[in-house]
């Protein structure tokens, strides 16, 4: 055991970069053996995060585990240093998990024009960047693998795209790039001001709380890093790079893309933003909230105005997001816990609902929605599946996704201290209106693909089948999850919400001064709240262990 | 009477040498002569081993800068005019291993074009020699001697492709802009030796930073200053470049792109942080103006241009201001100075492997496609994966996406820029932060073309690369890979001052 936890992060982060040279040697044609190295490779880091779940002491979900701490640029003092706790696990098995089903899913059916060796590669290299931007504990190091995952995304939507392809993956590199940008100078302004001894996390949290960077620089900063997280979320109104590069990646990328890139932003916020920052995220917080109520409705009456079934799901993604925008901005243990929660939530369902349109797609040659239709009756399993991920999506409780959605609104009723409650209670007002639009564009979504009876120009044609092998492999486990965790939400609620205690307390304890105690008297109340809202539900107590 | 005057003359005494000092650049001449002696020799039975003998003199001559730097002592010879100390040493290393690749890129291109081989590598040993006795030269008339015996060659390889009309025009363009420079630069130099009496830079620093006879001892500052600014290719004495790329030879281009560029920077920086250190009222301004200038019109014309090398050339001026930058703010004090010159070190480290790679590359398409032309790179992703991939690497690197080398390049010198703490620092610092931007434009839309556009044609027929070429291109990729993720390679050799000898 002792040599996974020093070694196991290392190697699940380097292990894919190791097979990429290796795949780099073998020739191309060779496209079955590409695929294995590609898929065992990706089954031993997933082996790997298996051994860490049941190495993983959840009595200490708050610190840093299997931490790793090596010299690396000595000269600005950055180190290597990675490390889990329970803020990080849940997104790091997600990538884990994603990218050996995106892999058995590709295996054949590779978007044209083919060419498995340099997609897989791609695909390899991604991993590594998602990888090690869930366990960096410091600043460079998550910037550069924070970086490392632009390239082969850009790639993939240029190479493999649609028709659109260019355009869209030279917005998506543009605005990604240009936020971080901003987050990287936002990180440096961050690590002169603050003595210039560090980047860790921890190290800068402490020492921001310490010798207090002034108000107004610590403001500054956080508004660099909103708006470098920001567009990678995306919140409104950023937002206009994610239909583009949904709607002309490859399914593959899609799914990558939703289920996991998405949430290095998110994951930023809630790791680095608001611990290193913690006054300024409560002088952030209502225009994030703000923002994120507004990307709720917008993103869901752009959701009723598509006619693009995979241009849909990505403005659906903009519209949950901003429910875990919203958790976030009310600061409070509940709202953080339920963003985490709706971050893992969001990527298995939209993961699901991109594959599912691919399949589609890949029958139908269209996602044009009035084309579509009778998918039932075409391909029955396909179609309940559909329906049942966009039940999971519109947060049918029982489903995963109201886990992410329903503790988010219920946060925003009673925000952290210093935040404006009647403001957060119209969110909160705003937020659930959007619940209800959600329902609407997902069941009319469903209503026109999967009933009716199939168009005349489907009517007969013998490319539509059924779900085949490969598919049901990739899907089965997410299929699996989404019902699980909707079932005993507990399995995450009790992984995240040490860590995020220990988070906001530290942070918060620094810097609230004499409302202290107020403040977490509010936090304890909130806590039981959550208690009484499950129990009425029916559903395990969360928040506390069981 | 003459022999009168004679009796006077004492006799010439030899000054005490130290070999161990002096062993590089005797080994690096001894292989020169040696080369010229085969051709007379062997005519052309010895035409095949020429560029062999020229790789193995430059990678023989790192044996005695390694013993060197393993002894680590500062060695001063001639009075202080020239000078052997880990500044020098790290700068004549990278010559010699940037000479390398460019003898590496060289082999095939010159040994099929049918053009005199034996000459080509003779003349690129010398310019090398120059380099290296530049990186020593502490003294005003050693640096001429180095900067001419690095140039002279330099205009002869640039016209290697006699038969060629935009070849002829590339030398003489780098010639006569090269003489124009130098006559600048000697012209400077006689104004502060007529003001401090003397040529050791160490002794001009002493009198320069006294203050006195300012007016002369500015102008004299600025010339050579300027003299150099033609060398590294820095606006507004930069139109030079771009033809010049275009007509010379690619692995001339390459190597006037890295190694020439590198040895004005040389210059320049012995220059400002041993005579004129104190003077920062005088070089400030002028290298911020030079920089900001350099990084933005090189990056402007650089977003117009359709042929590679020619972009190349633009994306070259830009850095050549990005290397500059840490020089506008060195005097504002010590620590500060020594940074910047880190900083200056540094890039031109990780410049040159990013930078070779690139010429690498291009000429490897070329030997397909037969051109520079942007357009022509279309759909190379299709029929050449390994050279789209290296090109990516080299591009993004020197676009500062990390982990690949440029970001650390780009880093050190925002970190000097931000600690100077001065207006001068930051004003240059976004400068710089928004020249990044554009030039991520023009470095991905090639990739761009390389990775999505159909092929022209639909011609999908493979790529040979000779093994040279390969090794040359794995060579810069895993410098330019290996510095990124572990900079701390770059940082260690890298760690030199210059401060202590005269400011």
């Amino acid at each position: 055991m002792e040599i996974f936890r020093e070694w196991g992060l290392t190697a699940a982060i380097f292990l894919p970069l190791i097979a990429v040279g290796v795949m780099m040697a073998i020739p191309r044609a060779e496209e079955g053996l590409h695929k294995m190295v590609a898929l065992v490779t990706s089954l031993i880091v997933a082996a790997i995060g298996v051994v860490l779940l049941f190495d993983f002491d959840y009595d200490r979900a708050g610190e840093m585990q299997w931490a790793v701490e090596i010299d690396w640029i000595r000269i600005i003092s950055a180190e290597y240093a990675v490390g889990i706790d329970g803020i990080s696990l849940p997104l790091l098995m997600l990538t884990l998990l994603i990218t050996p089903l995106v892999i058995i899913y590709s295996w054949d059916h590779f978007p044209e024009p083919a060419n498995p060796k340099a997609f897989l590669m791609l695909i390899l290299v991604l991993h590594t960047g998602m990888i090690g931007t869930f366990v960096a504990r410091d600043l460079v190091l998550f910037f550069v693998f924070f970086e490392v995952v632009l390239l082969p995304m850009f790639f993939m939507i240029a190479v493999w795209g649609g028709p659109d392809r260019k355009y869209a993956s030279l917005k998506f590199f543009l605005y990604t790039l240009f936020g971080s940008a901003l987050m990287l100078v936002s990180f440096l302004a961050l690590f002169f001001l603050a003595g210039g001894e560090t980047f860790s996390i921890v190290g800068l949290s402490d020492a921001v709380a310490e010798n207090g960077v002034s108000r107004t620089a610590q403001i500054w900063i956080f508004g660099g890093m909103l708006l470098g997280f920001g567009i990678k979320v995306p919140m409104f109104p950023f937002h206009t790079w994610l239909p583009d590069a949904h709607t002309q990646a490859p399914t593959q990328g899609s799914v990558i893309l939703a289920a996991v890139l998405l949430k290095l932003g998110t994951y930023g916020f809630v790791r680095i933003a608001i611990p290193i920052l913690p006054e300024a995220a409560t002088v952030w917080a209502p225009w994030i909230g703000l923002l994120a109520v507004i990307g709720i409705i917008y993103g869901a009456l752009g959701c009723l105005a598509q006619t693009d079934m995979k241009r849909l799901i990505a403005f659906s993604s903009v519209a949950h997001m901003g429910y875990v925008m919203l958790g976030i901005s009310t600061l409070t243990d509940w709202g953080i816990n339920a963003a985490v929660f709706g971050m893992v939530a969001h990527g298995l369902i939209t993961g699901m609902l991109f594959f599912v349109a691919g399949s589609i797609k890949e029958r139908y040659h269209t996602l044009e929605i009035k084309r579509l239709g009778g998918l039932l009756i075409q391909a029955p399993r396909m179609g309940w599946i559909l329906g049942f991920i966009t039940m999971a999506s519109l947060g049918l409780p029982g489903l995963a996704g109201f886990w992410g959605e329903f503790p988010a609104i219920l946060a925003a009723y009673n925000p952290a201290n210093g935040l404006n409650e009647t403001l957060f209670r119209t969110y909160m007002v705003v937020a659930a209106i959007g619940t209800v639009l959600a329902a609407g564009y997902l069941l009319w979504l469903l209503q026109r693909t999967a009933f009716g009876t199939p168009s005349e120009e489907f009517e007969n044609d013998p490319e539509i089948v059924d779900a085949h092998r490969g598919e049901y492999l990739a899907w089965a486990p997410l299929l699996f999850l989404i019902l699980l965790f909707g079932l005993a939400p507990g399995l995450i609620f009790n992984v995240t919400d040490p860590a995020v205690d220990a988070n906001l307390s530290e942070c918060f304890q620094a810097d609230l001064g004499d409302g202290d105690e107020d403040f977490f008297e509010v936090g304890t109340c909130e806590r039981e709240g959550l208690d009484v809202a499950l129990a009425n539900l029916g559903v395990t107590s969360t928040a506390e262990g069981e | 009477m003459v022999l009168s005057f004679l009796a006077q003359v004492e006799p010439f005494e030899r000054p005490a040498i130290d070999w161990h000092a002096v062993a590089p650049e005797l080994i690096l001449l001894g292989f020169g002569a040696l080369l010229t002696l085969l051709d007379v020799v062997f005519l052309e039975r010895g035409r095949k081993y020429t560029s062999t003998l020229a790789g193995i003199g430059l990678l023989a001559t790192l044996i005695p800068i390694i013993t060197l730097a393993i002894d680590g002592q500062d060695r001063f010879l001639f009075n202080d005019a020239y000078v052997v100390d880990n500044f020098a040493l790290i700068m004549k290393a990278l010559f010699l291993l940037s000479g390398y690749v460019v003898v590496l890129l060289s082999t095939n291109y010159i040994a099929e074009g049918d053009y005199w081989e034996n000459e080509y590598y003779s003349l690129l040993l010398a310019s090398i020699l120059g380099m290296v006795v530049m990186s020593s030269a502490r003294d005003l008339i050693t640096i001429f001697v180095a900067l001419e015996l690095l140039s002279i060659p330099a205009y002869l390889m640039a016209t290697w492709r006699k038969r060629d009309l935009k070849s002829n025009e590339a030398g003489l363009k780098y010639y006569l802009m090269g003489v124009f420079a130098s006559a600048i630069f000697l012209y400077g130099m006689s104004l502060l030796y007529g003001v401090t009496g003397s040529t050791i830079l160490a002794d001009i620093g002493e009198v320069v930073n006294e203050g006195e006879s300012t007016s002369v001892a500015s102008l004299g500052i600025v010339f050579v200053i300027a003299g150099f600014a033609f060398k590294v290719s820095a606006v507004p004495f930069h139109t030079w470049a771009p033809d010049t790329y275009e007509g010379a030879p690619t692995p001339v281009t390459a190597f006037l792109a890295v190694a020439s560029k590198t040895a004005g920077f040389v210059a320049l920086v012995q220059l400002v942080f041993v005579a004129f250190w104190g003077r920062a009222d005088v070089y400030q301004p002028l290298l911020w103006v030079l920089a900001a200038a350099s990084m933005t019109i090189g990056n402007l014309i650089a977003l117009r241009q359709t042929n590679m090398v020619r972009m190349m050339a633009y994306s070259g001026v830009a850095s050549a201001g990005y290397i500059m930058a840490p020089l506008a703010i060195a005097g504002v004090s010590g620590e500060i100075g020594d940074e910047a010159l880190r900083a200056v070190v540094t890039y031109l480290v990780i410049y040159a492997a990013m930078n070779l790679g690139v010429f690498g590359v291009v000429m490897a398409i070329a030997r397909k496609t037969k051109s520079a032309e942007i357009s022509s790179y279309a759909g190379l992703f299709h029929y050449a994966p390994g050279l789209t991939t290296a090109m990516t690497i080299f591009l993004m690197a020197l676009a500062g996406i990390p982990p690949l080398g440029g970001w650390w390049a780009k880093f050190v010198v925002f970190r000097a820029l931000i600690n100077a703490d001065t207006f001068g620092g930051y004003s240059l610092a976004i400068v710089a932060a928004v020249n990044s931007v554009i030039a991520l434009y023009y470095y991905l839309s090639v990739l761009r073309t390389m990775w999505a556009d159909d092929a022209p044609d639909g011609d999908l027929a493979p790529l040979r690369i000779p093994p040279s070429l390969i090794g040359a291109m794995g060579l810069t990729a895993f410098a330019t890979l290996a510095f990124g993720v572990w900079p701390r390679i770059v940082d260690t050799v890298s760690d030199v001052s210059l401060l202590g000898l005269g400011g």
